[in-house]
């Protein structure tokens, strides 16, 4: 039997490898904690002109930050939400709060993007409106753009597209994985927040900057490279971190018959102890990228949509069409499928299996880490492939466990749904669709929609 | 170095409340994986709906606590039947892709802007407990101590009561594992096949061992909950699940002291590590943390490093755990 062979262990050079990388992450923290500011914080003051043109201030109008916290309005309409670190927010306000007769001048606008920069407080203006001049404003704006208007709903499917863009790139490996090996592979988070911090790190310090002694080499060396490259970068490291994981951890475990069960729970271990490990050397604050970090969005066919998100896509979506060739028409993707498909009989048709997961985990670190770039966007944070896992699972599991293409497909269902959740509910809980479709495909269509029966039971 | 303190509270923590706490929520996981198979992954949904049972009757319908208790076992079964029918007709893996993605959901719902008025959202809900402790027998503020433990009286009165439950409990799970009913579950683990091709309907025998290993967990969060005044939805971290996972496999699944024993030396372990490590000589500490960021901060970090590395390397080398046999053990199987 092919599992009960026995492979010396020649697991060193992998070790090497994630000890450089180790190292340079210690290094990297050391040199990141000392720039960041501590007081910041979004702030504003919300006000509206009365009938006789006096500014009135309002009180008691509660406003918040996803994940953050939030704040109410005292009697001058001030308010300030402390934020950790620099980034990109989302910042809400509760149009409930507000008194009677006062609106939002565009009640489309009851969430707004802000952009935090370590250089300290960022106000943000709420536009309120009162009286008449409000309610007419309001009766044509809810005429023409209630809440299911033909502009928000093309603007949530924009965005659930980029969303399931990204995490399609993320589930295909997962899947893949499963396919090739049977395992559920629990730390694919950890790969995609690995690509997250390795992409802040090359964009910030540079290809050998964040090995501390050598910040002062000039660029690209000592300071930090154009992001682009630094996305190269992370996916090769990526790629690393796969072929290590499968090299050192997961490749022995099989050959020394553990079984899968237990394969499993070892993911979960390696998954929080990756995640900890990041925490203790990157510390818990949100951080962003030194390029692209804030941009204005371009408006088209009434859908905003900033440059960076739109290259992301089209990024996105060429990889997945290369990814896709790949696997049906090159000698490796044929192999990738056909050992998904049945081991055994790929291994007797002369398949060399172990090298085919090799290369599966390779791919599937590598386009993990670079849906993590992606999604890395907002903020760069150490838990940031945990909070998306949910999503992954539910994409794979929609579309099938084990087949790329399911990914695919799941991964794009499940992000325009949780962006068309947020039509009927707080887009606080928008993630929690995610589990919604996930219970619904386990009791319609357990084996997923491109799945096949057998696995399920 | 003060060894009399780091000793005071190594042995303080050998029974501790957090011992007893985790050691119950391990004994519903017990039921759950050590004796039918079921990997559950979500335990911490189970200790929240139990943490919420309460709190939410007190806070939201300002009932009584002890009425709440009630509410306490009708969530925790509530979860186990919406988390099991979908999943226990389908392979192991299912069930805890289900799991853990739901307790992270509970999670995020309790916390939620939506759920405040009934669950207060962020801030959590606190001053509900009153009930329990105005029983105490024991002053609350004034520190008790016997041989090597000292508990402050709050502490002491939750401890007892704590550790009564811990013991009937574990003899019924004991009792219960012994009957037909226990015997049916551990052929389900075994071969489920099998099981049944003798005609048991092993969907019902797991959505049952599901629902009793889900309240003995909700009744863990209940006494958590209890014993620190507060609920508060960021306490029910997913990584609270494998927290007890690794003290259930250091103890050996199936086996039926095995969680508090695991618990025990989990807790004794971890709180050893950091108060040595917090009552390092100074120069000792600053080159630590120099060298490898060792902050305060970062040593609370520490036990989740060892709860993940000790999880990787007991699945992979010691899954019958370290006093468990290979003949009660679920996780070797396939």
């Amino acid at each position: 039997m092919w599992h009960t062979r026995q492979v010396p262990f020649r697991g060193w050079r992998g070790w090497t490898i994630l000890a450089l990388a180790v190292l340079g992450v210690i290094a990297g923290a050391q040199t990141a904690a000392a720039q960041i500011s501590d007081d910041l914080g979004v702030i504003g003051q919300l006000q509206y002109q009365d009938a006789n043109g006096n500014k009135v201030f309002v009180e008691g109008v509660d406003l918040s930050i996803d994940d953050v916290g939030g704040a109410t309005t005292d009697k001058d309409g001030s308010f300030r939400i402390p934020v950790e670190a620099p980034g990109e927010y989302t910042i809400n306000i509760d149009p409930a709060t507000l008194p009677a007769g006062v609106t939002l001048r565009d009640p489309d606008r009851a969430s707004l993007q802000v952009v935090v920069s370590e250089n300290g407080d960022q106000r943000i203006i709420f536009p309120l409106v009162s009286g008449e001049a409000g309610a007419v404003a309001n009766a044509a704006a809810a005429a023409s753009e209630g809440n299911w208007s033909v502009r928000r709903v093309s603007q949530l499917t924009l965005e659930g597209i980029k969303l399931g863009l990204y995490l399609a790139m993320a589930a295909i490996g997962l899947s893949l994985i499963f396919g090739t090996t049977g395992l559920v592979n629990f730390a694919h988070a950890e790969l995609i927040t690995w690509g997250t911090l390795m992409a802040y790190f090359f964009n910030i310090y540079g290809l050998v900057g964040f090995l501390g002694f050598l910040s002062g080499w000039p660029a690209p060396f000592g300071g930090g490279v154009n992001f682009i490259i630094a996305t190269v970068f992370s996916m090769v490291m990526g790629g690393v971190l796969g072929y290590v994981l499968n090299r050192v951890i997961f490749r022995t475990a099989r050959n020394t018959g553990v079984s899968l069960l237990a394969q499993m729970v070892m993911t979960i271990g390696l998954s929080i102890f990756l995640r900890y490990v990041y925490l203790y050397f990157f510390g818990g604050r949100y951080r962003s990228y030194g390029d692209y970090a804030s941009q204005r969005a371009n408006s088209f066919l009434g859908m905003e949509l900033t440059t960076r998100d739109a290259l992301a896509m089209l990024v996105s979506v060429i990889v997945l069409v290369g990814v896709g060739i790949g696997l049906t028409r090159t000698r490796m993707g044929r192999a990738m499928r056909a050992v998904s498909d049945n081991k055994d009989l790929a291994e007797s048709s002369g398949i060399d299996v172990e090298k085919v997961i090799s290369q599966v985990w390779i791919f599937g670190g590598a386009l993990a880490a670079l849906a993590g770039t992606f999604f890395g966007f907002d903020q760069v944070k150490w838990d940031m492939g945990t909070r998306i896992l949910l999503l992954v699972f539910a994409a794979v599991t929609l579309g099938g466990l084990g087949t790329a293409f399911g990914a695919l497909v799941g991964a794009l269902i499940v992000g325009i749904a949780i962006n068309w959740s947020t039509l009927v509910i707080d887009s606080e809980l928008k993630n929690m669709t995610a589990l919604v479709v996930l219970i619904f495909a386990l009791l319609l269509r357990p084996q997923g929609i491109l799945g096949k029966k057998q696995r399920i039971g | 170095m003060d060894w009399g303190f780091i000793l005071e509270r190594t042995f303080s923590a050998m029974i501790g409340p957090e011992v007893m706490i985790y050691a119950l929520a391990a004994v519903g996981l017990n039921v759950h994986f050590g004796y039918t198979g079921l990997m559950n992954f979500g335990q911490v949904g189970f200790m929240a709906a139990g943490a919420y049972g309460v709190g939410v009757t007190v806070f939201w319908l300002n009932w009584s606590f002890w009425i709440g208790i009630l509410f306490v076992f009708v969530y925790a079964a509530v979860l186990a039947l919406l988390l099991g029918i979908p999943t226990l007709r389908l392979r192991a893996d299912y069930l805890g892709l289900v799991t853990i993605a739901a307790s992270e959901t509970v999670r995020l719902l309790a916390r939620s802007r939506v759920m405040k008025p009934i669950t207060g959202g962020v801030e959590g809900i606190d001053k509900f407990a009153e009930p329990f402790y105005n029983l105490s027998p024991f002053e609350l503020g004034k520190f008790y101590s016997l041989g090597p433990f000292k508990y402050l009286g709050r502490d002491v009165w939750v401890l007892m009561v704590g550790w009564t439950l811990l013991i009937l409990v574990t003899l019924m799970v004991q009792q219960l594992m012994r009957s037909p009913w226990g015997r049916t579950l551990r052929a389900i683990r075994e071969d489920e096949d099998a099981a049944r091709a003798l005609g048991k309907n092993a969907y019902y025998y797991k959505m049952q061992s599901l629902m009793l290993g889900g309240m003995i967990g909700a009744l863990a969060g209940l006494i958590q909950v209890i014993q620190k005044s507060s609920v508060q939805a960021d306490t029910f971290n997913p990584v609270i699940t494998f927290t007890i996972w690794t003290i259930l496999i250091i103890g050996g699944p199936g086996r039926v002291w095995s969680p508090i024993v695991g618990s025990s030396i989990y807790w004794t372990l971890i709180v050893f590590v950091e108060n040595t490590l917090r009552q390092l000589p100074a120069g000792a500490r600053q080159t630590l943390q120099d060298t490898v960021e060792l902050s305060d901060f970062n040593i609370g970090m520490l036990r989740f490093m060892l709860v993940g590395g000790g999880l990787l390397l007991l699945a992979r080398y010691r899954p019958q755990g370290i006093f468990g046999s290979r003949e009660e053990m679920a996780l070797d199987r396939r």
